[in-house]
């Protein structure tokens, strides 16, 4: 792998303005409400990996995905591809945006029902103008659903025709017909069968393997990102919290929310194991708690957790927002 | 062994369509003991949703019970009438769906949800009604019951207003309950509370209860048996510790197979797969509904289909097993 | 021909054929399209050439009644002329008219509410709030107010010539917002899907995003809209017409075979408003029903 990392977010935020209409607020003389959805968020991707974002609802995971692809502007920091900030005005921002693309989440709303799947595939090539003829579109559209399981007669049919996996691979070979290099994937499997998953997830990582790919891989699921992840970063209320080689989280989580989440997963072994039973809700992201965001369901905060926000820990394992692994209490 | 709570035998739920009639559960027979979980796991489009709609006489016309019968302690329910099947509903069986959000009427008070049904099962009177009611809000984990009473659903969070279902699912002392996808919509760490309060709850109040989920997970957790579906039939029935860790029938081999583990050296590992996909009501198989993706396959899998046999302690729909 | 097929055997077109109402509505509606189309062909007598008419033939009564003749199946009006074919000629500009108001109705207001829905912000409130205010006049009111506008701003010698073009801008300016409105909510819908989260990521242009991935997704409803608009218009077009503010009386509309035949309604000719009067309600009719039985047939689908 490359040293220099693909992408790197340096203190990324982004703020949603959701206050009241303007009318509402004069009259009722209501605060502007500021939804801090992504705060200090930085990390790299390197060249062929995958790194993995896990955290619940809410957590900003989406967000900051959506952050990367230009699909939201950033409120705050900085977003660098391929060594370039994509907010500089000097970049050719399209043209490193081409090098991206997305898989969402949702099968049934990711392709336009009324376009056949040729067109849905294709639709990338003429907008790069990489076919050079009708001929050449065809048979490239022909090759992209061949490598993601699906055959060639299968371009005349529209997307209803096909069920929730299939439709999956649909959206993989449209992410894939502009030669990107970097695939932004959007909790790709959560809507699908189990089965099914494991499909497309086989399916993933051989085009990665194939064709060099790197992935952002977006999940709330755990085992699923202990399946696909080189790295994995958690996050929480808009903050990452922990961020590791995929090995050493697994083997040895160290922020009291990523113990949870490991915790709270479901014991398919039935092994037994003993649990620390899970405290709380995930707190209102518009009122979020002072200090350390997590500290309201920590069983290991004190005084300076209520009072002072973590910020990111490097050390040898990893890296780790959180008082007590700094001060060497947990 | 007690009497089950509820017997079903040989159900048969069918739609008519313009196009012939399609039939979403073929055949289903299984039982469930008085304080017991049952686990009704199945991917989507395999019946196992309908199943648990055609018990609670809740099948939207078109579709129909054509076959079988339905069995609550001994009675039989699911020819009765709708005025009958409407008071068994909520008294005898209570009902959890997926959302919570579109579960409680957002324009009254969880309170006055919780009295209202009360007051439609029970013979008390309205203080009495409110006394459980607040007694439920407690016993399901709703921290300061007496202030949160006359709140509205939306003033709840999703884990507590699913908490808030299941007291009302609860309030009539039902004998048995059916739930529907419970913790799909939940985060991970909201599922697991819930999934201990509903095994609690069922230990404490004796009541059945039929946990419909895709999450094998969430049945590793919560049941005690465990019936497995596929395009409307069964395939396998069994001890959840048995068919989770010894699966008999190659569907649940492979369905067990593709389910990603957490493990620290899983990356690079390639999840065991299942071929193709389940089969559209429209084109179920003949024979074994399984026999077009299974790896052992056979020639009599193809032409015949298989009944449940009993396998160890299970059993299981196969020719490898008969 | 796989296409035909298909289409036969499409939902929409097992619903029709098993409507009796839809398949009614659907002949009449044609009977009276096909009519109205091929009047220079099919109607007995060209009632507005003025060479052909006979003045001592007026005020003759329909065929089945004492005094009628079978060269006037449906009597003729004061002037002589054969009322049947004025029927037929009159359905002519009425159909003309409501179809091309309803045709650009549906086009501004489509465009609008597209614009407004799926670039927001200010450009959104602006239009909006228009359409809020054209809300709060009658339809009528406004095709009278842009007729009126339209005589004071146009030479007399033109007003004749151009009535039709006046009336058709007139109808169709009073109707667009409810075009707007319906194409703007579902376009709000359409924006947030991922496939056009997806059309943005791959760097399409938010004007192509509009019209080849966004509008095939909000057409269903406005279908539904501008078949029941075209009744609409149609009778709007004759109250016009019957008010006089309509279209000149060398092209009457069924509107205006109605106001003519009124002043002789107690006189005793009663076939000269009546015909006309009951082929404007079956047209009216038919198309509404039509109308309806699309609304109804497209509704699942629509969710």
């Amino acid at each position: 792998m490359d040293s220099r990392p693909l992408l790197r977010l340096s203190g990324v935020g982004r703020d949603f303005d959701v206050s009241k209409p303007w009318l509402n607020r004069v009259l009722e003389r209501a605060p502007r409400l500021l939804l801090r959805a992504v705060d200090g968020v930085s990390f790299d991707v390197r060249k062929g990996e995958t790194l993995a974002l896990v955290g619940e609802s809410g957590c900003g995971k989406s967000t900051v995905a959506r952050l990367i692809v230009g699909l939201y502007a950033l409120s705050r920091g900085r977003i660098e591809f391929d060594g370039s900030d994509l907010a500089a005005p000097d970049t050719d921002t399209a043209q490193l945006r081409r090098r991206m693309q997305m898989i969402f989440q949702d099968p049934y709303a990711s392709l336009n029902p009324r376009w056949r799947v040729r067109d849905i595939v294709a639709e990338p090539l003429r907008v790069l103008g990489l076919a050079r003829s009708r001929l050449a579109e065809r048979a490239r559209v022909a090759e992209l659903l061949g490598q993601v399981g699906l055959a060639a007669e299968d371009g005349e049919k529209y997307p209803h025709e096909f069920s929730g996996g299939q439709r999956q691979r649909i959206s993989i070979a449209r992410a894939l017909a502009g030669n990107p290099e970097f695939l932004v994937c959007d909790e790709p499997t959560s809507a699908l069968d189990v089965s099914v998953q494991a499909q497309i997830l086989n399916l993933m990582t051989e085009l990665q393997e194939r064709l060099g790919l790197t992935y952002l891989f977006i999940s709330h699921n755990l085992a699923v990102v202990s399946h696909v992840a080189d790295r994995v970063g958690v996050m929480y209320l808009g903050r990452l919290v922990e961020i590791a080689p995929a090995a050493r989280l697994f083997a040895a989580p160290r922020h009291p929310y990523t113990r949870m989440l490991m915790d709270a997963i479901p014991d398919l072994e039935m092994s037994g194991r003993p649990r620390t039973p899970v405290a709380g809700e995930v707190p209102n992201p518009l009122a979020p708690p002072a200090g350390c965001a997590f500290h309201p369901r920590c069983p290991h905060a004190d005084a300076r957790c209520r009072a002072e926000a973590p910020r990111l820990h490097e050390s040898a394992l990893g890296r780790v927002a959180c008082h007590a692994v700094e001060e060497g209490r947990l | 062994m007690s009497a089950p709570l509820l017997e079903v035998r040989d159900l048969r739920v069918e739609f008519p369509t313009r196009r012939g009639t399609l039939v979403a559960v073929d055949g289903v027979s299984f039982a469930i003991a008085p304080g017991e979980v049952l686990g009704v796991v199945g991917e989507s489009g395999a019946g196992k949703s309908l199943t648990g709609t055609a018990i609670i006489g809740l099948l939207e016309p078109p579709g129909r019970i054509a076959a079988g019968e339905i069995r609550l302690e001994g009675r039989r329910i699911d020819n009765l009438p709708a005025e009958e099947m409407r008071k068994l509903r909520g008294r005898r069986i209570g009902a959890i769906f997926q959302d919570p959000l579109t579960s409680l009427n957002p324009l009254y008070t969880v309170g006055d949800q919780l009295i209202e049904t009360i007051l439609t099962h029970l013979e008390v009177d309205r203080g009495e009604a409110r006394r459980r009611a607040l007694h439920l809000l407690a016993e399901v984990g709703i921290p300061a019951p007496e202030a949160r009473i006359d709140q509205y659903p939306h003033q709840f969070s999703g884990g507590m207003r699913q908490r808030v279902v299941i007291a009302l699912a609860l309030c009539a002392e039902p004998r048995l309950i059916v739930a529907d996808e419970p913790t799909t919509a939940l985060d991970v760490s909201i599922q697991a509370q819930i999934i201990t309060l509903l095994k609690r709850l069922a230990r404490d109040h004796g009541t059945a209860v039929m946990l419909i989920t895709h999450d094998m997970g969430v049945i590793a957790e919560t049941a005690d048996r465990v019936a497995v579906m596929y395009a409307g039939r069964l395939a396998e029935v069994g001890p959840v510790r048995e068919v989770l860790q010894a699966p008999r029938h190659p569907y649940t081999v492979g369905l067990m197979g593709s389910i990603p583990k957490i493990g620290a050296a899983r990356r690079h590992t390639r999840l065991v797969q299942i071929e193709g996909a389940m089969p559209r009501l429209t084109a179920i198989p003949p024979g074994c509904a399984f026999h077009p993706r299974c790896p052992k396959r056979f020639a009599r899998c193809e032409a015949e289909r298989p009944e449940l046999r009993p396998v160890g302690n299970a059993r299981a729909s196969c020719w490898l097993y008969g | 021909m796989s296409w035909l097929r298909r289409a036969w055997d499409h939902d929409l077109a097992w619903s029709f054929r098993h409507s009796p109402v839809a398949l009614a509505a659907a002949v009449l509606t044609a009977l009276c399209l096909g009519g109205a189309l091929f009047a220079p062909w099919i109607a007995p007598h060209n009632p507005f050439d003025s060479a052909t008419l006979n003045l001592s033939d007026g005020f003759t009564p329909p065929a089945w009644s004492e005094k009628g003749t079978t060269k006037y199946l449906l009597g003729t009006d004061d002037q002589g002329r054969d009322v049947l074919s004025t029927i037929l000629y009159g359905a002519r500009i009425s159909l003309g008219v409501g179809l091309a108001a309803v045709l650009f109705s549906a086009l501004l207001g489509v465009s609008l509410g597209l614009v407004s829905g799926y670039l927001g912000g200010r450009l959104d409130a602006f239009i909006m709030r228009v359409a809020d205010i054209q809300l709060s006049f009658p339809a009528i009111l406004v095709a009278l107010l842009i007729d009126g506008v339209a005589r004071i701003a146009l030479p007399r010698e033109l007003h004749d010539a151009l009535a039709v073009y006046v009336l058709v801008l007139a109808i169709g300016l009073s109707g667009w917002v409810q075009y707007a409105r319906t194409v703007r909510g579902s376009t709000l819908v359409e924006k947030g899907r991922e496939y056009v989260q997806a059309a943005r990521v791959i760097g399409r242009h938010p004007l192509a995003i509009m019209l080849h991935h966004v509008l095939p997704n909000v057409m269903g409803p406005v279908l539904v809209i501008a078949t029941i608009h075209v009744a609409t218009a149609i009778i709007t077009e004759a109250t016009l017409s019957f008010l006089g503010v309509g279209v000149p009386p060398t092209q009457p509309s069924l509107g205006t075979l109605i106001r003519i035949g009124n002043d002789f309604l107690f006189s005793g000719e009663w076939w000269i408003a009546l015909f006309p009067g009951a082929a404007l309600v079956v047209l009216v009719l038919a198309v509404n029903l039509l109308g309806d039985w699309l609304r109804d047939a497209l509704n699942p689908r629509l969710r």
